[in-house]
């Protein structure tokens, strides 16, 4: 019964995998007040983990390597608002960057990313 | 120095449209597909071109031996089964497919999408399949039918199996027709603000999430895929995809922007050979 494990493995593959959208996907808005970290582990919002690893955070998994990993950023960034510079949109500083302009096209509201930016200011 | 043309590309990708002609005007498509080739096998020497056939699996020895163990009995041997029937069923004037393209039909599939000096304008294989159908009384397929068009190429394009891509590109018209693809390759879109090469020339062989990215040689030469080993995805809706996941309107399938786009993205895959149908997850 070759074949139907041939089958199965294909199933179990395509189910543990994301199939396709791994940066838009359908997930329904949460209504809570949401936090910089919501947004930033929001994979319709910030998705920065499609990206970034955050060595520091637990939860932070199967992060993506386009960009490098948030840590100590307020040692690497003394000032704040050039930070936020870089997530409102990062082709200002580097015209080649993959990084998604969150502010510039609005995939992220300027409070939204007040929040993510505090957030990630503390890793 | 040898990367130059690439990195002004990706450059150019910053909403410079004028950079990117500037860049490009006088590079022909065969020292595109070298210099794409240099791009990766200078960040990936370990990774062999004749194996970019097999796209991310390239990058990753573990996926790729699951590949190897489903394609030895494909989950999808019924579908190229029905798509063979399609192939052999004669049309209602007893004509077959067979009989109205070139070469039976066979070792055809790595010359498309070709130039079409008569009409003007670039011809997928899927173009020159309801050319038949309509010259002999049938209704075109949709091109975006996976259930149709989408079976019938399953089976259709096993009969190139082997053969090594070959697009042409002869001619101003034609070379224009190549530049409208490399240019929709090169150009951000969507919210997102991704252009193809964003993910398939600077980030091939890096993890987007838990996806590894293919390289964009090696991409056209496998079509249709079935996605979980039994979704069929044409290579133009596999092109819908990627539009929609950068938040992008995708161009009609079948429709100039598409067919210039695959036209200019076959053509890197020049000299590597076909193989239908394949496994991805
Ligand atoms: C699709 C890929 C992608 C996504 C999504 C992404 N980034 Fe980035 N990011 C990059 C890349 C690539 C760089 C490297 C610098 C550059 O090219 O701009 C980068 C750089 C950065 C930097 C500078 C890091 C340093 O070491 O100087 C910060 C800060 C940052 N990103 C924050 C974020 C935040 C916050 C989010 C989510 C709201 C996010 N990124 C989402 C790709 C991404
Ligand atoms: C934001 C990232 C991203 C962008 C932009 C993108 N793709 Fe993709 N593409 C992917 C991912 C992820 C996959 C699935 C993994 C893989 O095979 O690379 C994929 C797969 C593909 C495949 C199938 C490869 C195979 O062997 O199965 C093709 C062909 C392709 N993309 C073409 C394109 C084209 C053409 C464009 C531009 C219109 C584009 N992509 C834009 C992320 C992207």
């Amino acid at each position: 019964m070759r074949k139907f494990h041939q089958v199965a493995a294909a199933c179990a593959i395509s189910a543990i995998m994301l199939s396709g959208s791994v940066l838009a996907q359908n997930a329904a808005a949460p209504k809570k007040e949401e936090t910089g970290k919501d947004i930033a582990f929001n994979r319709v919002k910030g998705n920065c983990l499609a990206c970034h690893g955050m060595p520091t955070v637990p939860d932070a998994e199967s992060t993506g390597l386009y960009g490098p990993p948030l840590i100590a950023m307020s040692a690497r960034y003394p000032d704040k608002a050039k930070l936020r510079a870089q997530i409102w949109d990062a082709t200002a500083f580097n015209p080649a960057s993959s990084m998604i302009p969150f502010g510039k096209h609005g995939v992220l509201t300027e409070q939204e990313i007040d929040k993510v930016t505090d957030f990630v200011y503390g890793l | 120095m040898k990367q130059q043309l690439i990195m002004k590309l990706l450059a150019g990708m910053a909403g410079l449209g004028i950079a990117l002609g500037a860049a490009t005007a006088h590079a022909s498509p065969e020292a595109d597909r070298q210099e794409f080739i240099k791009y990766y096998t200078s960040k990936y020497p370990d990774v062999k071109l004749e194996d970019y056939v097999y796209g991310a699996l390239a990058f990753d020895a573990d996926s790729k031996a699951q590949y190897d163990a489903i394609m030895e009995f494909p989950p999808f041997e019924a579908d190229i089964e029905k798509g063979r029937k399609m192939w052999e069923t004669p049309f209602k004037n007893g004509k077959t497919y067979a009989s109205c393209l070139p070469n039976g039909g066979k070792q055809i599939a790595g010359n498309y999408p070709m130039f079409d000096d008569a009409k003007g304008k670039v011809v997928t294989l899927q173009d020159a399949i309801n050319d038949c159908r309509t010259t002999n009384g049938e209704e075109a397929f949709k091109i975006n039918d996976m259930k149709t068009m989408g079976v019938l190429t399953a089976y259709m394009r096993t009969l190139s199996d082997g053969m090594l891509m070959n697009i042409k590109v002869e001619g101003p018209k034609a070379m224009a027709a190549y530049e409208d693809g490399k240019k929709t390759f090169f150009t951000r879109k969507g919210q997102l603000n991704f252009a193809c090469a964003n993910c398939h020339v600077q980030n091939a062989g890096t993890r987007l999430r838990s996806e590894l990215i293919s390289p964009a040689v090696g991409h056209a030469v496998h079509w249709p895929v079935f996605r979980g080993g039994d979704s069929l995805v044409t290579l133009q809706q596999r092109y819908d995809g990627c539009f929609k996941q950068v938040r992008a309107v995708p161009p009609a399938q079948g429709g100039t922007t598409m067919n210039n786009l695959e036209y200019f993205h076959s053509a890197l895959s020049n000299g590597m050979p076909m193989k239908a149908s394949v496994f991805r997850k």
